[in-house]
């Protein structure tokens, strides 16, 4: 089972160890891991994507709950969130491929951001499924290069993850 | 002008500190210098592991948080095992480094060590201070963390320069204010009267004790739960001194180490009420068969203890101390099921053996279930890890003092100076250590501290020349392969005893022991015993 944990952590120095120490330390299984200042600047905001079973959801919230730091733990209801990653893709292109490839990004609406004589770059912010899409579309090209951020989400509606 | 260093000390008597222990270095020079001129007593150890272990043992027997003091480097890292030592066992503790200026981190200089990152796993909570105008409020949310909530270890990394700079004034904070630590004590009302309704509907009701109980200070009122109710008690290794060991309705230790008749009631029990317990593998060896026979209720500061080991059908979160009074007002004068009551005395007699004594030993049970009847009630017995731990657990007849020991990390090494810590917090007390030859010889370099400080702790040695537990083990699971678990070039323990100035004796049988004990706390000296003990005792 795949869950997505938004965490608002105090902005201090330590705090991301103390959190990625805590996963490592008892076994728990990060996909992803994003993490940013909020409106308040003495606050972050984590967002983790993991997996693992209902037992191993509620002993991470948990154990998240005990770190001092640590202001607020929630994990967001599947469906009820919207989610997003970025990524840049540099992929392998002839010239005599260059009009496929930009095809291709149209209709995934992704972006061309950079272009050499044998390759180009891609941006997109979507969905882990979508970009995961635009990945396996763009395979089959040649990819050079991958990077990518990890996921960050945010409520639908006016449900909203606060101190 | 105020220094950091002087602030230090004013934070510690602002929190009430009469005894700190520890071990001075370069980097917390300018604290110690300041130490000099206060009236807080320091206790000086020989390891900064002892600092942490002393802390621990004065902690649990004051009620309030214990201070060790270390300095960088190799001081801070020889703290480590003391503070996992307390943060498996909640016990209470600020522990404050030294740390290398701060202009200097990360450059791998003399004596650096990155301790809050070493300590990360084994700490309630850490700082590593950067102002000294932020001393105060670090002071005082560590001794606030560390003794609410789940107690615990506090750790404070503070390099030289935030030592020595000056700032304006001290003041010290009334109030913390923390936003993500917000333990919640109360207890759920509602799930309190589920947990008593489904005691009511029980039949075969028992009640675990752990540490937990102890740590929130409701003893009294847990025995007089106990007591009305005749709901049967068995403890975890934390937990024992909750009941008296006489009790009618106390039948022990559980666990893999513990009683028969604790485990037999257990596996029986329709209704187990946890109070204040991890129940960690040595408690219950199996856990998913606990929760098949029974129902359970969990009673835990800590809600991340829920439903981590035993799957629990009624949670409730809080303080035992609140949860105890709910439970009392909510349970009436219900009493459990005569019959239930009768089995559990049954069994208690059932399944008791008289261990066997051989000529010219000092059998270790028997003398240990004859120690408390020759100390004032409110003796304090420190047991360390090994057989001396099992055979203290099992058989010390606890009335109204305390058992201590590690039952979490299970660190040899820790009754000589948890005993110190015990003494220097409860000066009139009877203190008694009991430990194996292994233990003793890591802890023996505290004889300094205590022959230093003239504190009279009668120690217990139960020599058999083994690793009696290790050696156990490999008997029944390594085809009696001694491996590396015999104690060659043991010193003559009377002539180290001598050495310390420190009186001494030796017994080859209980009679010859007890003659001896019934002298030794008449004493106001520290004492060493040494028991020779027939090599092949087993733990239980």
């Amino acid at each position: 089972m795949q869950y997505t944990l938004s965490i608002l952590v105090e902005n201090q120095a330590g705090v991301l160890s103390k959190i990625s120490g805590l996963f490592s330390r008892r076994g728990f299984n990060i996909d992803s891991l994003a993490v940013g200042v909020t409106a308040d600047p003495n606050v972050s905001r984590i967002t983790i994507v993991a997996n693992g079973d209902e037992y191993v959801v509620e002993q991470l919230e948990k154990q998240l709950n005990k770190v001092i730091p640590v202001i607020k733990v929630k994990r967001l209801n599947d469906g009820e969130f919207i989610s997003r990653e970025l990524i840049l893709i540099k992929v392998h292109c002839a010239a005599s491929k260059r009009a496929e490839i930009i095809k291709t990004a149209e209709i995934m609406q992704a972006k061309i951001v950079d272009a050499a004589p044998d390759c180009v770059t891609v941006e997109y912010c979507e969905t882990s499924a979508r970009v995961k899409t635009l990945i396996d579309m763009l395979k089959p090209y040649g990819i050079r290069e991958i990077v990518r951020t990890g996921t960050i989400a945010i409520d639908r509606g006016n449900a909203a993850v606060s101190v | 002008m105020i220094s950091g260093a002087e602030i230090m000390v004013k934070c510690l008597e602002a929190e009430g500190i009469k005894v700190i222990f520890g071990y001075p270095g370069a980097t917390i020079c300018p604290f110690y210098d300041k130490l000099y001129d206060s009236d807080i007593k320091h206790v000086l150890v020989r390891q900064e592991q002892n600092a942490a272990h002393a802390a621990s043992g004065y902690a649990r027997c004051s009620g309030k948080p214990g201070v060790c003091v270390a300095t960088s480097g190799p001081g801070a890292t020889n703290l480590i095992t003391g503070i996992a030592t307390a943060y498996t066992d909640s016990i209470p503790l600020v522990a404050i480094t030294g740390q290398v200026r701060s202009d200097l981190l990360g450059r791998d200089v003399f004596q650096e060590a990155d301790i809050t990152g070493a300590c990360e796993p084994f700490v309630k909570h850490s700082y590593i201070v950067n102002k000294t105008e932020d001393l105060p409020r670090v002071f005082k949310e560590a001794f606030h963390i560390a003794s609410t909530g789940r107690k615990g270890p506090v750790l404070i990394d503070i390099p030289m320069d935030i030592q020595q700079n000056e700032i304006e004034e001290f003041v010290y904070p009334d109030k913390v204010s923390i936003p993500g630590y917000k333990p919640n004590t109360k207890g759920h009302a509602i799930q309190v009267k589920r947990a008593v309704d489904a005691i009511k509907n029980s039949k075969r009701p028992l009640i675990v004790s752990g540490g937990g109980v102890l740590l929130s200070g409701v003893k009294p009122k847990f025995r007089k739960f106990a007591d009305s109710t005749r709901i049967p008690v068995i403890s975890t290794m934390m937990g024992i001194g909750v009941m008296p060991s006489e009790h009618e309705m106390y039948l022990g230790m559980l666990g893999t180490h513990g009683k028969r008749v604790a485990n037999r009631a257990l596996f029986e029990a329709d209704l187990v009420i946890v109070c204040g317990a991890r129940l960690g593998d040595r408690a219950v060896a199996a856990p998913h068969q606990m929760s098949e026979n029974n129902t359970v209720i969990h009673i835990d500061i800590d809600p991340a203890e829920i439903g981590k080991n035993v799957k629990t059908e009624i949670p409730i979160v809080g303080d035992m101390k609140n949860v105890m009074n709910m439970l009392i007002e909510e349970i009436g004068d219900y009493q459990v099921p005569r019959q239930w009551q009768e089995t559990v005395k049954t069994w208690k007699k059932e399944l008791f053996r008289e261990p066997p004594v051989f000529d010219g030993f000092v059998e270790p049970r028997t003398l240990v279930s004859k120690l408390s009847a020759m100390l004032r009630s409110k003796a304090i017995l420190v047991a360390d890890v090994g057989q001396n731990q099992i055979w203290c657990a099992n058989n010390f007849r606890i009335r109204e003092g305390r058992f201590l020991t590690t039952g979490g990390m299970g660190t040899m090494g820790y009754s000589i100076p948890a005993s110190v810590g015990a003494k220097l917090a409860r000066p009139t007390r009877d203190v008694v250590v009991v430990c194996g030859d292994g233990s003793f010889q890591m802890g023996m370099n505290e004889l300094a501290t205590i022959a230093g400080h003239k504190l009279a702790i009668k120690i217990i040695i139960m020599r058999n020349h083994r690793l009696g537990m290790v050696r156990e083990l490999q008997d029944f699971n390594y085809n009696k392969r001694h491996s590396a678990t015999i104690l060659e070039g043991d010193p003559d323990f009377l002539k180290i005893a001598e050495a310390y100035g420190i009186d001494h004796a030796e017994a080859n049988s209980n009679e010859e022991a007890e003659e001896i004990i019934k002298g030794m706390v008449k004493s106001d000296k520290p004492f060493i015993l040494v028991c020779n003990v027939y090599p092949d005792t087993p733990s239980i």
